[in-house]
């Protein structure tokens, strides 16, 4: 990572950061003020606009993309502080226009509404099924504590990790 | 062709939701946008002495500051209240004036004084933080309890009082009550919620120079509605010259019904300063600012003999409408509540008396139930009590003072079309083994928990529409919905609904409906919401009233569409109108069987002219295209209803409150999509839960709201839930033709007074508010055990 000091920046002085990353299997590299969120560089700079913002506290997990494979709170981390990994998001899930088993199961057990908590939940739920192959529902129940949908009622969801668990 | 509807089909819309191609307000962006950030009150209520712009309009990158003075120089209005309530005594409501930007007085911790705007968000940050407020802080009406004694935060509105309504008979409550064995009595706090919406509130305004159109993009769930109100009251654009677009929307369950202060000033501004606008709330925002739920007061009492008949109920209830009558404020704590108020029983005589207060708090409105979560608490748990007074079974007494004849006149308002009680709870017993609760009771109890079982039966009144009957009780419009399908000349079909989806799948069950009517693949149908330059006119999506209202209009343009079809297709098929049937599609000559497609019908409807072969099928009187619309207007409300039964585990030591089973059987008339259905049931009851054991929306005392985020206010998670048990009993709508009722609502009606009742019998009857918290719990169970120490 490299630092240029004070560069000016649409009028005003930040410092800026350039940052490189794998994101969705290609690489990006972007120069931008260096307290720019994780969430902020792919909305913004990538317009990978399907990872969503919900609070602001990381608390409700919409932002939720995998770097270097683990899944990770983007709206909490800072794009320099994760220079030159691999970041996945909800639009690289899929595979050849097939969805991913977890989107698949989702969609099976109708585990989604009005979709805004859904990339994060289905990163996160992705992530549960490559840390544990067949958790239980209250395994899954609290592995998806960081995820807060206020559609569901969570149950389609727990649902969809299981179908998703008979298919990865 | 097997119909669709009632198929468990997979939903069309999640393809793009599920790889991160919704486009949701936030996503959009307008090239050369402006960042827009607000200046809000710090305090409750306060006089504006000045605002000063200086500093910030030289703050770098800054493009413009607006203030109150500008936006009542231009005659832009305010926000507005729908519903017209009488009081008692026959006197207007009184709403005081809601600038969309605060001039002279804040009233509530959030409410916005001035805007910013600028090249980035971070300047327009900085940039908001240069406007100098010289605020003279008053004391602030918090507490709606003491709202009627305190000073007035309004001009013209004695004591905070908007009205004092009633509904029902006074006198013959107190006839019955004078006859009565028994009086049951309960005082409630029905707690403040936040809606919370996962998506928070945002807009994006484009101002075209040349057409001089505004377009809105917006997160409402009333996107034609929001127009009317914009043009109408607000003065922002004559309807022609603003399009409002409300896209992927990330949930509203009610929040996003209002026309909001930030969209009327956005757009307004970008006129104003001839640039793109984009406006994204961040979470304490949506806190602080949009409209809240719930909060009551309430006294209730039912009268009833020593064997459990009902005689008569009435309830005192004080609703806090907030700083501001929106646009269901006023009628959620009134006709949305008080004729529910007497839940599905014969109770001979009610009344239903409330006084609706300002305070300096965030705006109270429709949150998921509206009024009738409210109501069903105040029944429930009267019925409840009245059961443990009496010594009687829970499920019993509810059983002896259902109707069992339909249609049933409610005592209050409503008449109920169709429904089966008896068989409802008949139903849940049965899927909750409610006889065997007390060998499960024991079981808990040898582990050291108590636990505790509760019912609830609800009906509630949705699929709000009937224009004639809520003009006649104050509504400012007619709640029709209107539907056109646009069958294309190369046969996909559009449909366009005035009815909006922020979660409730009309992608799939309205192509569903339209696709049994039209005998075509659904896969060809696409519907298309939330776009005032692409649909006709809609009221939008709340009260559980989609499908009832917006989905008949549906039905009733496709079956236009096969009226004239079969003229076409009798003209193509050389024979007589009445000698043409339609089926799966086809158009039949019934004695040659010489068909003709939907899809060839509607071909030969684009081409009315002669050429070779092909002769005119066009009949005379008819016109070439094949584009029909309907506006429905439905005779009466929907009303589903239901019983739930709730066992809970409680730990004393800590008071911690389990949810062990949920049992819920909901009677929701004919089902397009169970798979859906079932959806909705699961997040009604969610949020029912969330209400009766973690949410709660706290103000201190000087009106500073403590619970602005998810660090502080509880959202419920997956592990604060069972799995959830549901059932279905079936009786057909009768004021529909598809014999269909709202399902959105129910499991929020239902499911706080179930959760309630549940934990009041674990706890030997001892009342408890909402939410029962760990904390709350374990101090009553700590009397508990003194008093039963005692006892022994």
């Amino acid at each position: 990572m490299t630092y240029d000091v004070l560069r000016i920046y649409s009028g005003r002085r930040y410092l800026m950061a350039k940052v490189t990353l794998e994101v969705n299997g290609k690489k990006v590299s972007k120069e931008v003020p260096d307290h720019t969120l994780l969430s902020v560089f792919l909305r913004d700079n990538l317009n990978l606009t399907g990872t969503h913002v919900g609070c602001d506290t990381s608390q409700c997990g919409a932002c939720v993309v995998h770097v270097n494979g683990k899944s990770i709170k983007s709206c909490s981390t800072l794009a320099a502080d994760v220079e030159g990994s691999k970041v996945t998001t909800i639009e690289g899930l899929a595979k050849d226009g097939k969805l991913h088993p977890m989107q698949a199961a989702f969609k099976k057990t109708h585990g989604l509404q009005c979709g805004y908590c859904t990339p994060g939940m289905v990163m996160s739920a992705v992530d549960l099924l490559q840390t544990k192959k067949n958790p239980s529902d209250q395994e899954i129940r609290e592995w998806l504590e960081g995820n807060i949908c206020r559609c569901t009622g969570y149950q389609n969801i727990v649902a969809a990790v299981k179908e998703a668990a008979t298919k990865m | 062709m097997a119909s669709l509807v009632g198929s468990r089909v997979e939903r069309k819309e999640d393809t793009r939701f599920l790889q991160g191609k919704g486009r949701y307000t936030a996503d959009i962006n307008i090239a050369n946008q402006t960042y827009a950030v607000f200046v809000r009150s710090p305090h409750a209520r306060a006089k504006i002495k000045s605002v000063d712009t200086s500093k910030a309009l030289k703050s770098s990158g800054v493009v413009g500051v607006l203030t109150g003075k500008e936006i009542a120089e231009d005659k832009i209005g305010g926000l507005i209240a729908g519903w017209a309530i009488r009081s008692e005594d026959g006197s207007e409501m009184k709403v005081p004036a809601n600038p969309p930007l605060a001039k002279d007085v804040a009233n509530f911790v959030g409410e916005p004084i001035a805007v910013v705007f600028a090249e980035t968000l971070d300047e327009a940050k900085e940039g908001a933080e240069k406007v100098k407020v010289d605020y003279k802080v008053l004391k602030a009406v918090v507490d709606p309890a003491d709202a009627m004694k305190s000073e007035a935060i309004h001009d013209g509105v004695d004591k905070n009082l908007c009205y004092d309504w009633l509904l029902g008979d006074r006198k013959a409550v107190d006839e019955a009550f004078s006859k009565a064995d028994k009086i049951i009595k309960v005082d409630l706090i029905n707690n403040r919620l936040v809606p919370n919406a996962m998506e928070p509130r945002a807009c994006v305004v484009d101002y075209n120079i040349a057409s001089e159109e505004i377009t809105l993009y917006t997160t409402s769930q009333n996107p034609h509605l929001s127009r009317l109100v914009m043009s109408a009251f607000g003065n922002v654009a004559p309807e022609n010259k603003l399009r409002v677009v409300a896209p992927d929307v990330g949930g509203g369950f009610g929040s996003k019904i209002n026309v909001y202060n930030e969209e009327i000033v956005c757009s307004w501004a970008s006129k104003k300063i001839e640039r793109p606008i984009k406006w994204v709330a961040e979470r304490t925002e949506s806190f602080l600012t949009d409209t809240h739920g719930r909060d009551h007061i309430t006294h209730a009492e039912l009268a009833v003999t020593n064997d459990g008949k009902f005689l008569g109920f009435k309830n005192e209830t004080i609703a806090n409408l907030g700083a501001y009558a929106r646009v269901f404020g006023t009628v959620t704590p009134t006709y949305l509540f008080g004729p529910c108020a007497t839940g599905v029983y014969i109770i001979p005589a009610a009344y239903s008396n409330v006084k609706a207060v300002y305070t300096n708090t965030a705006p109270v409105d429709a949150y998921r139930g509206a009024g009738r979560p409210e109501a069903t608490y105040t029944i429930e748990r009267l019925v409840e009590k009245a059961a443990m007074e009496l010594g009687m079974d829970k499920t019993e007494i509810r059983m002896k003072n259902f109707p069992t004849q339909f249609p049933f006149k409610q005592t209050l308002v409503h008449t109920v079309d169709s429904g089966d009680y008896v068989a409802g709870l008949e139903k849940a017993k049965q899927m909750a083994d409610y006889a065997g609760f007390e060998a499960r009771k024991k079981q808990s109890e040898a582990n050291g928990k108590l636990r505790g079982i509760g019912v609830s039966s609800y009906f509630e009144a949705c699929g709000i529409a009937p224009s004639a009957a809520v003009m006649s009780l104050g509504c400012g419009v007619g709640l029709w919905e209107s539907a056109e399908v646009r069958f294309n000349p190369t046969g996909q079909i559009s449909v366009f609904t005035g009815a909006h989806s922020h979660g409730q799948s009309h992608d799939t069950t309205f192509a569903q409906i339209a696709a049994d009517e039209l005998g075509v693949p659904m896969e060809n149908i696409d519907v298309v919401h939330g776009d005032t330059d692409k649909g006709t006119f809609g009221m939008g999506t709340y009260g559980s009233r989609s499908l009832t209202v917006g989905g008949i209009a549906i039905v009733n343009a496709c079956k236009k569409i096969v009226e004239k079809g079969k003229r076409v297709a009798a003209k193509m098929l050389e024979v007589n109108l009445d000698e043409v049937e339609f089926k799966n599609g086809e158009f039949v000559a019934i004695k040659s069987n010489k068909k003709k497609t939907i899809g060839e019908v509607a071909f030969a409807c684009y081409l009315p002219g002669q050429r070779d072969e092909m002769k005119s099928p066009i009949p005379e009187g008819d016109e070439p295209g094949l584009i029909e619309s309907s506006f429905f207007d439905p005779a009466n409300f929907s009303f589903p209803a239901g019983s739930h039964i709730c066992e809970v585990e409680i730990d004393p030591d800590t008071g911690n409150v389990k949810v062990e089973k949920y049992t819920a059987v909901d009677d929701f008339g004919r089902i397009v999509n169970p798979m859906i259905v079932e959806g909705q049931v699961h997040g009604g009851i969610a949020q029912g839960i969330g209400q009766a054991l973690h949410e709660n929306t706290q103000y201190d005392e000087t009106g500073q709201l403590m619970t602005a985020s998810y660090m502080d206010y509880t959202m419920p998670r997956a592990d604060n839930f069972p799995e959830f048990n549901l059932g279905f009993t079936c009786t057909h709508a009768t004021s529909n033709p598809l014999g269909v009722k709202g399902c959105g609502e129910a499991g929020a009606i239902a499911s706080p007074p179930t959760v309630m009742n549940a934990v009041i019998d674990a706890l030997g009857g001892q009342e408890i508010s909402m939410p029962a918290t760990a904390e709350k719990v374990w101090e009553a169970c700590k009397a508990m055990k003194k008093s039963n120490a005692k006892a022994a």
